[in-house]
This record gives structure tokens, C-alpha cells and sequence, in this order.
């Protein structure tokens, strides 16, 4: 009997509703994320307001939307940069060793000791904040993970029979890098590019929480947890439902990265 | 309804949290610590009160050069003047026991007060006066001393005998008293070297210690010359925006200045809500010198298109007072009430001025705002939203208090920014000659030859009602050019723990706790 | 020996270069500090005198040195911001961020690997999978937002600390530990449901090796082959992860301090990134990244002590 993989259809679940939300998020909010009314200020929620709204009287469920998509575009772009010059760097010098690989590891191994988020608060510290910085820091110091993994992976498959084939069938060494060793590495890449995502929205949150991501008006979850956090007497439903979002948004791809593990394993 | 629906989440919360808690390790269960309650130690028997500040005391604890007015509303407390403001707006003798004027008001003369002593129980001498005085002047020395530019018109500082010092000024200034009554020109002792870690004054308080980011600690200082303080001990907790209604809530804090609407509604069932305007002017100040804003129809358009009652409303929840130009309402007689509604929203017209000035599709441009005050930032938020109805893109860019005085006081390399301005010397001319073209602090780049001419009348003048009037000319020209986006004098709101009393406003922006006591 | 003369030699280069680094980063980058102390209104005269007295003009890596040197003996510089000696700073608050790393440390310890073990054994009942779910909904929240509700719960509902009146050491070592319980705990809870994972799939992978059931099928007791054998070959990979840990705690630590109004070397490190105070921020820096550093090596040394397969690559 073939075991169900629960935590891939559970998290494929959870991340499809969020992320079609933020999709439709983008064409369309019930409110105008940034829109003010005295009117409307601090209700708890119901059915014109689903989140409620904040003190501004700015509707939080569009807020919510708005602040996802920033979390979600700054961790894929991060994971975009971290993941693309990663697997350049890890391929070649997983495939080719020598002095340049003795090198960039040793370099990448004493960037990666480092917590990341201390390297991007040093990095905000000499480059300022802002949506467009933040992506650049936090790309950059995901290189070295992804290096790491994508080296250790071309280390072990550059001796296999199929790329001995390869350069027997006079396959250039660029083709045997990303067409016939890059695919079979896939999974792997797959879940630590789960695992690269998750860290990269938990890392923009945390630094937008301590004001020091992403600036107003762009809503991002962290900011917004950190504007609720003195409301939290007044208007709760602002940080619950902030903080459900981001932590349902973790769970979701965490619970991919694992799936997709898992059926490697099998 | 609401109260109701809150309840609800709250418990749904805590059960999930405890839940989760329970079931994730049971191995914690085991842990002593749910069983003790924590002792909160009484402060009110051990007569010391614990007060929430935003922001640390950065800039400098020497009273010459504290920058930041969060640095001299706790420097207040420990340092005098040969004078001080009283909470009435009068100028009270402090260092001086007393004081005369000569006729032409050039010349002042002290007499030293008799007994009074430095916190270091040292006597304070003439010596003392004559370097405190001179020093804060820049006459000894260049550094970037706060009251340089204030006493400009010092020829001397003298001793003529061990109780007597006379000052004379080059031109008549009748608004002199004021300018001695700060923290700025607080009298120190001379040739004392750690004034910036270890600061000596003559104040009801004195400095204990401090630890960076943590507190900053003050004791009654017994030998005080005058009531002296009530409380024993004063510790300013430096508790950072949002961790702020926790720490009131819990009770860590007694007295916390400067609250925003939203945290008042938080904890106002557990403390009394003490409130007075700031005396202060929040605006967006706008660099005059910059593109698109060195166009007056630019400025103008900003003005129409942001609508300051509902600023007021979102913000601090109706607790402001609209203000249309550099004075506040407390000047009553300065202040020009009719400039208030100078502008009011009109977004045709501001799309107009827009177009005549060469932009019909509006810009982008960005607000600078110190991010130690939540009332700038939110204001900053709210006209970015008002502005977007005529085109204009607003981004906020938050910064810390000392890169906001390098960047924007200093090098005023900035485009627009909310903060509020308030004066020291408690005059009109506090408020209206940092815009004068060559001022020093003329941050905003303010240029009008008209109000330059008008400024040089008032200083001089000796009539009362007249310099009166020179100054509400002044503003009335701030206004009609739109120097800046005016919003208003807004309303400073403390929680005072219910059992404390005494609590005074000032017509300046200080918190004097030398008055506060436990009933 | 040959090893540890290698990872030794590895730990001082890398050391060097994170030093240099950071120096670099912070006293290159940042700008004229000369410029900073004097303030806008300097003569480049002025400027040109106090580069030179501060050694400014001199070539980096001779400044590189010079500081280095400083900061081994202790002498870390003058904060621009409080114009107190950095280290006179860092000294009180030291103690604080280290005792909070500890605390949430063997909060792990205690209870992730207990609970791995016990997860590995019983491993597909229910109530394992009702812990790995928990735990895995643990694991998603952001550790500040733990702190928020930590406040709120045990904090202000159930009065178990006074949030933002922190007990120093210097007055109650007792309301000291008891109020980074629930910081440290923040902190820990994720890397706790983290670690129990990792060990309980450590555990359910030897078990099923073969030496298991030799063990067994010879009549040696269930929980002794567990005990014995399993645990130590499953610890290892947890080991290195406990060690790289280290070094998330301390930086977590830096935001939970602000959640909980904790003045330790977090805060600080944070007030100075914003005032650019960056004496403090390298100096801080430069002591987390010796930590780490360290931290490291002294994993692979323990490694040769656990497992001596591990040779020299």
C-alpha cells in the first residue's frame, strides 16, 4: 500500500488558498489597502470588514492581502538570487573543484556561520532599508546555503555512469552541468528552496518588525505585526489575523518542503 | 459588542496558546515557575516613581550641547539657568536670586543666590556663571553649543564682585530673560570635565547613573535651594514604541509623556490621562530650496490637497488644535488664529496649482520622518494617503533621531518631513527666526527678503504692541507662501499612575517631575 | 592531532578574515568617523588634524592591525553616541544575552531531546503524530510573535512577570532568571519542536538498522539497545545541529529583547545600527562572530570524541 503523502497535499492545500489570495489580492482588495476613514476607525470584524480594520480605519483583510504579497515577492525574488547564483557557484565548483572551490567554500562556510538575520542588519546598517535593499541583503547572504547544497549534490553525481557517458558521448561540460545533472538534483534544490523561502519571509518579518525592512505605506506582515502589537488591548483581531497569515503562510511551505522530501525518500 | 468580541478572541487565544503549550512538552508542566506571582516592589514606599521614555538620552547629558528636546525634557530636572520658565510662562529667578535691566536693555545684572551649591555640594561661584554663560555662548571655545546662535548679541560676560555678574548685549533685546531660561544655558561648574557622562547641575534632581538602552536614574538632591523635589528617586525606563502599552499595562511604568491616541485608548481604564498642547508646531516641513517645492504654487497645492481635520482626527483622535503657521495657541498673543483656516482642502485647486506649476500628473517625493515618534510617523502616513488624490506619491522613510538631526537638521538633505518645532526661550522669536534666510537652523531654506526685513524690525523694537504685531506679520507671510504644510499644535497626553499627583504642564516642552508626588 | 592542528588553523584564518571584514565594512564604508565626531561644520584643516591624530591617514591594514590589537586587550573604543568606552558598555550587559542564550539552550536540551527520543520510539502512534503536528505548527511562528503572545498571556493575564520592569542580576540573581524565562522560552519553543524532529527521525532511521536487530534477536532489552547504541550514532547529526543553533539563539535573542524590553547586547547592537553608533555595532558584531566561530570549532573537536570515523577530508 503506497502511504499517503499528507504533509505535501496538506501543504499544497494550505499555500495554494494563501497564495491564490495574494494573486487575487493583487487585481483586487475589498478596500483600497491604504484607505483611510475616520468612520470606520478600530472595527472589530464582521461582514463589511472580515479582519476588522485598524486604527486608521484602513480595512485589514486588504491589508493583510497587501502585506502578504510584499512578504511573498521579497521571499521569492531572495530565493530567486539565492538559488540562481547559488547553483552557478555550487555547480562549478562542485563539478570542477580545485583552488577556486578550496576557496569559495572556505569564504561562504565563514559567511554562513553567521545567523542571517545579524548579517542583514549589519548589511542595513552600511546600506540603509527599503523594499529593494532588503531583497538585494537577503539574496545575497542566501547564496552560500544554496552553494553549499548544490556542491555537495554535483560532488556526489559528478562520478556517476551517466555523466562518464556524457563525456564519452562528447557532451560539453556546461551541457553535463545543467542538462544532465542539474534535473537529477531537482528534489533536493526543490525542498531547500522551500526551506530558503520560509526563512526569507521569517527574516523580512523580523526586520520589518524592528522597523528596519520594509518602510510605510508598503504593508508587510512584520510591520504590521509590530504597528499592532500596541493595539493589542484595543483592536486584537489586528494581530491575530496578521500573525494566523504569516504563521499559516510558514506552515504551508514548510509542510511542501517536507512532502517533497518525503517522496524522495520513498 | 465589541468588548464582547474581543473577550472571545482573547480566551481563544490563550486556550490555543496553553494547548499548545501542554502538548508540545510535558516536561514543562514540571518547571516551579507558574506558582510564584512576581513581587512587584512598591514604589510609593520607597517614594520613586519609574517613567517611560521612547528614546535614549543620545545627543549628549552636557545641557550645552543636548540637541534632542526628548534629552533636555529629562536634563530639566537637573540642570538651571541663572533663570527659568515657571509653569505660567513666567521667568522665574533660579541660579540669580535676582535680576535688574538697564534702560536701553543692554545690559543685565545677576545677583548670585546666596548658599546655593552644585550636586558635587561644591558652592556655586561667579567664576561658575561667567564660564557657563560664555561657554554656552561660544565665546570660549567652537563647539556645537545649542545657544550660539540665541546669544549672538553677548559682548561680555563679567564678575564685577563675588556675587555680581553682568552681561552686556550689543543690540537691545527684550526677549533676553528668555533666552537665558533653558537647559541650554544651564549654569555648571567650571573646568569640570565629565559634564557628557557624569553631569553636574544645580537642579532639585541629581544624575545617578545610566545604562545605555536601559535607564537613566536620578536622586532628590537634598541640598537644593528651593522646595526641592518630592519624589526620592526618578528612574526613566527607556522603553522603546511598541513595547510601550505592555509595559504600562503591567505596571513597570508610572509616568509616560507623549502617548498616542491609540495607546491612550489602550490603557486609560488603569491610569489617569493627563493632557496640554505641546506647544509645539507639526508640520510637514518642506525644503524651500529643493525642486518641486521651491515653487510656491507646488507648496500651495500641498497645502489644499491635505486635510488637516481629519490628520487630527486619525491620529490623535481630535486631540489637536489646527495651528496655519510657526506659532502655537499658547502664544496668545502671537498667535494668528485666522491663518489656521488658510488652507483648507480644496483638491481642484490644488490639482490647478499643480498644473500651472508644470505638473498635472504630480510627482513622487519623500517624507523624512524620526521614527522615536509614532505621532510624526502616523501623521507622515496619513498625508501620503491624503496626497495620493492629487497625484502625488509619497514614500515615508523612517530614520533614527540622530541620523534625522545629521541628515535633515543639519545638512537639511531632505525632500519633506513631519516633525514638530518647539522653542526653548519660550518667545515669538523662538519660533520665527530659525525661518529668517540666514539663520543657522533655517532648515527648510525659508527665503523671503519681506520676512527677513520684518524680523530685523521686531527684534529691535522696544514697543511692546508693535514688535506684537511685526511678528503676526511674519507669520502671515510663512503662511500665504507656504513655507510649510501646517498642521497642528497637538495635544501631549501622559499617563499618570492614578496614585501620584502634582503633575504640571510647562509652556515649553519639558516634564517636571520635581513636582510630583504620591498622595 | 593532525586534525585539530587543522581546524585549529582554519579557526584563526577564519577569525581573520570576519574581523577584517567587519572592519572593513564599518570603518570603510560607513564613512569618515574623523568627520562624524567633528560634525558638519568642520574646515577640511580641522579634519585633516583629527584624521591624524586619530591615525586615520595611516594605510588600513596598519589601522586593521592597530585595532585588532586594541580590541584583544580589551580596549574597544569610545561610543560616538554615549561617549562612554565600549566596553564599559558591553561589560554589564554581556552577562544578560548570555544568560538568555543558555537558558533557551537548555530549554532545548531538556526538552527536545527527551521528547525526540520518546517521538522515536513510539513512532506512528498517535500520539507521536499529534506532537510532530504540533510541533510543526510551533515551528511556523515567528519567534517575536511568540514573544507578543507571551506578553499578553503570561505577562499581563497571568502576572508571571512584570513585562518592561527587567530584574537586573546586580539586584535578584532569582527575578533576574525568572524574568528571561519566557523570553528564553520564545526563543526556544521553535528550535525545540526543530530539534525533537530532527532526533526523532534520527532515531526511527537506526532503529531500523541492522545492528538493532542483532542486538535484540541475542535477548539484550529493548530500552538498553536504545539507550546504548541507537541514541549514540541518532545524537550525532543533532549534535551539529544544537551547535549551529547557538548562533540562532544569540541572534533571535536580539529581537526578543526588543519584544520583551530586555537590555541586553541585542538592544544595544540595534540602537546602534539606527544612530549609527558603529564603534559599538563592530565591536559587537566582531564578539558574536568570534562566538560562532568558536562554537563551530569546538563541534568538530567534540566530533572527534563521539564519532572518530570523522578524519581529516
Amino acid at each position: 500500500m503506497k502511504k499517503r503523502n499528507w504533509n505535501l497535499r496538506i501543504g499544497c492545500c494550505i499555500t495554494g488558498v494563501l497564495v491564490l489570495m495574494i494573486i487575487v489580492g493583487i487585481f483586487w482588495t475589498p478596500y483600497e489597502p491604504n484607505a483611510m476613514s475616520s468612520a470606520d476607525k478600530q472595527m472589530a470584524p464582521c461582514l463589511a470588514h472580515l479582519f476588522g480594520t485598524d486604527q486608521f480605519g484602513r480595512d485589514i483583510f486588504s491589508r493583510v492581502l497587501e502585506g502578504g504579497r510584499t512578504s511573498l515577492f521579497i521571499a521569492v525574488c531572495t530565493v530567486a538570487i539565492g538559488a540562481g547564483v547559488g547553483i552557478v557557484v555550487g555547480s562549478l565548483t562542485g563539478y570542477f573543484g580545485g583552488w577556486l572551490d578550496e576557496v569559495l567554500m572556505r569564504l561562504n562556510d565563514s559567511v554562513a556561520a553567521f545567523p542571517s538575520i545579524l548579517l542583514a542588519l549589519v548589511c542595513v546598517s552600511v546600506f540603509g532599508s527599503g523594499k529593494y535593499k532588503i531583497i538585494l541583503t537577503l539574496g545575497i547572504l542566501f547564496i552560500p546555503s544554496f552553494a553549499r547544497i548544490v556542491r555537495g549534490e554535483f560532488v556526489k553525481e559528478r562520478n556517476r555512469d551517466y555523466v562518464e557517458n556524457a563525456k564519452i558521448m562528447g557532451a560539453g561540460p556546461f551541457r553535463i552541468l545543467f542538462a544532465h545533472i542539474l534535473p537529477n538534483v531537482k528534489t533536493v534544490l526543490m525542498s531547500s528552496m522551500a526551506i530558503g523561502f520560509n526563512n526569507a519571509v521569517l527574516a523580512e518579518a523580523s526586520m520589518s518588525y524592528l522597523s528596519m525592512g520594509v518602510q510605510p505605506p508598503d504593508a508587510s506582515l512584520g510591520r504590521m505585526l509590530s504597528e499592532s502589537q500596541s493595539a493589542l488591548f484595543t483592536t486584537p483581531w489586528y494581530a491575530i489575523c496578521t500573525g494566523t497569515f504569516l504563521v499559516l503562510l510558514i506552515l504551508g511551505i514548510s509542510l511542501v518542503g517536507q512532502g517533497l522530501q518525503e517522496r524522495e525518500d520513498l | 459588542m465589541h468588548k464582547s468580541l474581543r473577550n472571545l478572541i482573547l480566551v481563544t487565544l490563550i486556550l490555543a496558546m496553553v494547548l499548545s503549550l501542554a502538548a508540545c512538552g510535558g516536561e514543562k508542566a514540571a518547571e516551579p515557575d507558574n506558582s510564584t506571582e512576581v513581587e512587584t516592589p512598591s514604589r510609593a514606599a520607597t517614594n520613586e516613581v519609574n517613567v517611560g521614555i521612547a528614546q535614549d538620552l543620545e545627543d549628549s547629558l552636557d545641557p550645552h550641547l543636548a540637541q534632542a528636546a526628548g534629552t533636555r525634557e529629562v536634563l530639566f530636572n537637573i540642570f538651571e539657568g541663572l533663570v527659568k520658565p515657571d509653569s505660567e510662562g513666567n521667568i522665574i529667578p533660579a541660579v540669580a536670586a535676582d535680576y535688574s535691566v538697564s534702560e536701553d536693555g543692554k545690559v543685565y545684572t545677576f545677583t548670585l543666590r546666596d548658599g546655593i551649591t552644585f550636586h558635587n555640594g561644591d558652592a556655586v561661584t561667579v567664576d561658575d556663571v561667567v564660564y557657563s554663560v560664555s561657554r554656552a555662548a561660544g565665546m570660549l571655545d567652537d563647539g556645537a553649543y545649542m545657544a550660539k546662535d540665541t546669544l549672538k548679541g553677548v559682548v561680555s560676560v563679567e564678575a564685577t564682585d563675588d556675587k555680581t555678574v553682568v552681561i552686556t548685549l550689543a543690540d537691545t533685546n527684550t526677549e533676553f530673560l528668555a533666552c537665558l531660561a533653558t537647559t541650554n544655558v544651564a549654569i555648571i561648574p567650571e573646568d569640570y570635565a565629565d559634564q557628557a557622562t557624569n553631569p553636574v547641575g544645580t537642579g532639585p534632581f541629581k544624575y545617578v547613573s545610566r545604562s545605555p538602552q536601559e535607564n537613566f536614574v536620578m536622586e532628590k538632591y537634598d541640598g537644593y535651594w528651593g522646595e526641592g523635589a518630592k519624589l526620592d528617586k526618578v528612574t526613566y525606563l527607556i522603553t522603546n514604541a511598541d513595547s510601550l502599552v505592555m509595559s504600562l499595562k503591567s505596571g513597570a511604568i508610572d509616568i509616560c509623556a507623549h502617548l498616542t491616541a491609540d495607546q491612550v485608548r489602550s490603557v486609560e481604564d488603569q491610569y489617569n490621562i493627563e493632557k496640554d498642547t505641546m506647544k509645539l508646531v507639526q508640520a510637514l516641513y518642506l525644503n524651500n530650496a529643493v525642486a518641486p517645492f521651491d515653487d510656491v504654487r507646488v507648496r500651495q497645492a500641498l497645502c489644499y490637497a491635505v486635510n488637516v481635520d481629519e490628520i487630527i482626527d486619525l491620529v490623535v483622535d481630535g486631540n489637536g488644535v489646527r495651528v496655519g503657521s510657526s506659532m502655537f495657541p499658547a502664544f496668545q498673543k502671537y498667535f494668528v488664529e485666522e491663518l489656521s483656516d488658510y488652507y483648507t482642502q480644496d483638491i481642484e485647486k490644488a490639482k490647478e496649482l499643480l498644473t500651472e506649476a508644470g505638473y498635472p500628473d504630480g510627482f513622487s517625493m519623500t517624507i523624512t520622518v524620526p521614527s522615536v515618534y509614532p505621532q510624526h510617523v502616523q501623521t507622515g502616513e496619513v498625508i501620503a494617503e491624503q496626497l495620493k488624490a492629487v497625484g502625488i506619491t509619497a514614500e515615508i522613510q523612517q530614520v533614527e533621531w540622530g541620523t534625522w538631526l545629521e541628515q535633515v537638521y543639519s545638512n537639511r538633505d531632505f525632500q519633506s518631513t513631519v516633525v514638530g518645532f518647539d522653542t526653548s526661550t519660550m518667545t515669538a522669536r523662538g519660533m520665527l527666526e530659525r525661518w529668517t534666510n540666514d539663520h543657522a537652523k533655517n532648515m527648510i531654506n525659508f527665503n523671503s527678503p519681506e520676512y527677513d526685513e520684518l524680523f530685523r524690525q521686531a527684534i529691535v523694537c522696544t514697543d511692546d504692541a508693535e514688535q506684537t504685531e511685526l511678528y503676526r506679520q511674519m507669520e502671515t507671510i510663512l503662511a500665504e507662501q507656504a513655507a510649510n504644510v501646517y498642521i497642528q499644535d497637538l495635544y501631549d497626553m501622559v499617563a499618570v499612575n492614578p496614585a501620584l499627583d502634582g503633575l504640571t504642564f510647562y509652556p515649553v516642552y519639558v516634564l517636571d517631575l520635581s513636582t510630583v508626588y504620591y498622595k | 592531532m593532525k586534525y585539530f592542528t587543522k581546524k585549529f588553523v582554519t579557526l584563526i584564518i577564519t577569525l581573520f578574515v570576519v574581523s577584517l571584514l567587519a572592519f572593513l565594512a564599518f570603518q570603510v564604508i560607513s564613512g569618515d568617523p574623523a568627520a562624524i565626531k567633528l560634525g558638519t561644520n568642520a574646515t577640511p584643516e580641522q579634519l585633516a588634524a583629527l584624521r591624524h591624530e586619530m591615525g586615520l591617514d595611516r594605510p588600513i591594514l596598519v589601522q586593521y592591525f592597530d585595532w585588532l590589537k586594541n580590541f584583544l586587550f580589551g580596549d574597544m573604543g569610545t561610543s560616538y553616541s554615549y561617549s562612554m568606552s565600549v566596553k564599559s558598555m558591553l561589560a554589564p550587559k554581556l552577562p544578560i544575552t548570555i544568560t538568555l542564550t543558555l537558558m533557551a539552550f537548555l530549554m532545548i536540551v531538556v526538552v527536545a531531546i527527551p521528547l525526540g527520543i520518546w517521538q522515536g520510539k513510539h513512532a506512528g502512534e498517535p500520539a507521536d503524530v499529534a506532537a510532530g503536528m504540533v510541533g510543526q505548527v510551533v515551528m511556523s511562528f515567528p519567534p517575536f510573535f511568540l514573544g507578543m503572545i507571551f506578553t499578553l498571556v503570561f505577562g499581563l493575564i497571568f502576572k508571571l512577570f512584570v513585562q518592561g520592569q527587567f530584574v537586573n542580576y546586580t539586584e535578584s540573581v532569582s527575578g533576574f532568571l525568572q524574568y528571561l524565562f519566557f523570553p528564553a522560552l520564545a526563543i526556544a519553543l521553535p528550535k525545540i519542536a526543530m530539534t525533537a524532529k530532527m532526533l526523532r527521525s534520527s532515531v526511527v532511521q537506526e532503529l531500523r538498522k541492522d545492528y538493532v536487530r542483532t542486538a535484540l534477536s541475542r535477548g539484550r532489552k529493548f530500552s538498553s539497545v536504545l539507550f546504548v547504541h541507537v541514541l549514540r550514532n541518532a545524537l550525532i547529526p543533532v549534535v551539529t545541529f544544537l551547535a549551529m543553533t547557538i548562533a540562532d539563539i544569540a541572534a533571535g535573542s536580539i529581537i526578543i529583547e526588543q519584544v520583551f524590553s530586555i537590555p541586553g547586547i541585542g538592544r544595544l547592537l540595534l540602537a546602534s545600527i539606527l544612530n549609527r553608533d558603529f564603534p559599538v555595532v563592530l565591536a559587537i558584531v566582531v564578539m558574536l562572530a568570534f562566538l560562532v566561530v568558536f562554537v563551530n570549532f569546538l563541534v568538530d573537536v567534540l566530533y572527534q570524541f563521539i564519532d572518530p570515523r570523522i578524519k581529516v577530508s
